[in-house]
């Protein structure tokens, strides 16, 4: 890691208490621009909770989240996402009457109350809807454009969130288990979708429990256990490293 | 005799469609039954009323009585609703009740508690058509419905605002985390359900020709039962819900006696909620995650 580049995202010194329980004790990391970073760990160990605190959807009890080195801790989600952190969900979260293209639209930049915002989109804000156009083809969705997201098969659902989480044009993605039950052939297209997605700028942080998806595509990774981060470094020093062995490894397989 | 009692029906179904769409407007998005709907559209039928008799064209009536049914909403909204919206859903609604109450009494305060009447000569025209005959207010409460209805379908499924609007109603927090605002909304949701209550209240009153403060009550727990036999979920369920419980409203006062209306559309309010309790319309709401 080059010590001068300003992080996309910091997070510094989270604790994030549940009443009595310290599901997040100290946690402290970073994304650069254009990089791609785990977290990996045992379930249970508070790699969710620690994207709830990035998004605002949990406060911390200590620590700060910085974007571009601007303090977003505990602004209101929205704001959060506006921002620029965007991300999809463990269990997929598509809202149950949208088709694929609305699911497009909804999460463009909002400016709030608008008169023009009663127009149909296409005159309303011509643009939202060719960036629209253009995530349908990007994502290979244009085929089900018009079908209810909801009533897809499990591996395009998946698709149409991280196509629903860009919409939003985050700076930072954050994907929950992005390749959580698809077979080989799926997972990989999701691989090269996210390295596609880091070329065009993004930054990605990522939760998976898939070990080899894991090392194969982050730069960078970050190992919690029971809400301590216990190891950190490049897939091959983690790989290696005996304390992770011990912890996750080791009884993970 | 039946194909009158139809077209009489469907009058007063349409009226309990606007106001179940009002109540479930409220009810998709936020999950409140917000109780001073049923003065909302008292208020609206006042409104409409003071329009009427200051010699004002009909659809200006209709939009005063929308205007200031949404106001009256909006201020529910901000003083009844945004403090508690962290409460347990119970405590909004108890603050609608209170509000609910409150309406009643200013407008018997205002207006009296006996009957505002029309002169007779408004809206007095009939049309007929083989053995079926409608009034003029009647087809004005049917076509009124119906334009308002297109409008709400336009706003809610073809526009930004109503995709944000469906957007928090299926799950708050997914869309707030993709940027949408859902403060302003839930504002919106309720000004949107009002100006419904309000329309409703301006053509109910013209067509009984009098309105009192207590006009509310008896037809917004109706309008209650149309939302629930539609199903509370799914806001276009009162479509189909509001003319079948008009119809049958009618139907059991016409063939069966008054004294056993209510029997009917209650006894069909509790049927669907023992045997389908998702309502006519709603789905299986399953895949519910849990919330974030």
């Amino acid at each position: 890691m080059t010590g001068k580049q300003q992080p996309r995202l910091e997070a510094a010194g989270i604790t994030k208490m549940f009443g009595g329980i310290r599901a997040l004790n100290d946690i402290s990391l970073e994304v650069l621009p254009k990089q791609i970073v785990g977290i990996i760990g045992p379930n249970g160990a508070g790699k969710t909770t620690t994207f709830n605190v990035i998004t605002g959807a949990y406060r911390p009890s200590t620590g700060e989240v910085r974007l571009d080195g601007k303090a977003v801790t505990a602004e209101p989600s929205h704001l959060i996402a506006r921002a620029g952190i965007s991300r999809t969900f463990q269990n997929i979260r598509l809202f149950g009457d949208m088709t694929v293209w609305e699911h497009l639209l909804v999460a463009q930049p909002h400016s709030d109350f608008t008169l023009r915002r009663l127009l149909p989109t296409r005159w309303a804000d011509p643009q939202a809807f060719r960036r629209a156009e253009e995530i349908l083809e990007f994502l290979k969705l244009a085929d089900v454009k018009d079908r209810i997201a909801r009533s897809l098969p499990y591996g395009i659902q998946r698709r149409v969130e991280i196509a629903r989480a860009i919409s939003a044009r985050p700076k930072l993605l954050l994907l929950d288990e992005p390749v959580a039950g698809m077979n080989h052939d799926e997972a990989d297209d999701i691989r090269r979708l996210i390295l596609t997605l880091r070329d065009s700028g993004l930054s990605i942080l990522l939760i998976d429990h898939d070990m080899a998806f894991v090392m194969n595509l982050c730069d960078y990774l970050y190992v919690l256990d029971f809400g301590v981060m216990i190891a950190q470094g490049r897939p091959d020093q983690i790989r290696s490293n005996p304390v992770v062995l011990d912890a996750y490894l080791g009884h993970a397989t | 005799m039946l194909l009158q009692q139809l077209v009489n029906g469907l009058t007063l179904g349409a009226v309990y469609t606007l106001i179940a769409l009002s109540f479930s407007l409220v009810m998709g998005i936020l999950g409140v039954l917000n109780l001073a709907i049923a003065e909302l559209f008292m208020l609206g039928g006042y409104f409409g009323f003071a329009a009427i008799l200051a010699k004002l064209p009909l659809p200006v009536a209709l939009l005063a009585g929308m205007a200031g049914a949404a106001l009256v909403a909006a201020v529910i909204e901000r003083v009844g609703y945004q403090p508690f919206r962290d409460a347990p859903v119970v405590t909004p609604m108890l603050s609608t009740l209170g509000f609910s109450i409150i309406l009643q009494n200013v407008a018997t305060n205002i207006w009296g508690s006996d009957p505002l009447q029309l002169p007779d000569e408004v809206f007095g025209a009939r049309f007929t058509l083989g053995p079926v005959s409608a009034s003029a207010m009647q087809l004005t409460i049917v076509g009124a419905t119906v334009v308002l209805v297109a409008l709400l379908a336009f706003v809610v499924q073809r526009t930004a605002l109503g995709r944000a609007l469906r957007a928090v109603a299926e799950n708050r927090d997914v869309a707030r985390l993709l940027g949408v605002s859902a403060g302003p909304l839930t504002l919106l949701a309720f000004m949107l359900s009002g100006a419904l209550a309000g329309a409703a209240g301006v053509l109910i009153g013209l067509h009984y020709a009098a309105i009192t403060p207590y006009i509310g009550v008896e037809i917004g727990l109706k309008a209650i039962a149309v939302m629930v036999v539609g199903g509370t979920g799914r806001i276009w369920g009162a479509l189909i819900a509001g003319p079948l419980i008009g119809v049958a409203e009618v139907m059991t006062t016409a063939y069966g006696g008054s004294q056993i209306r209510d029997f009917v559309v209650y006894g069909l309010m509790i049927v669907i909620l023992l045997l389908r309790p998702q309502g006519l319309l709603g789905g299986a709401r399953t895949e519910q995650g849990p919330r974030v």
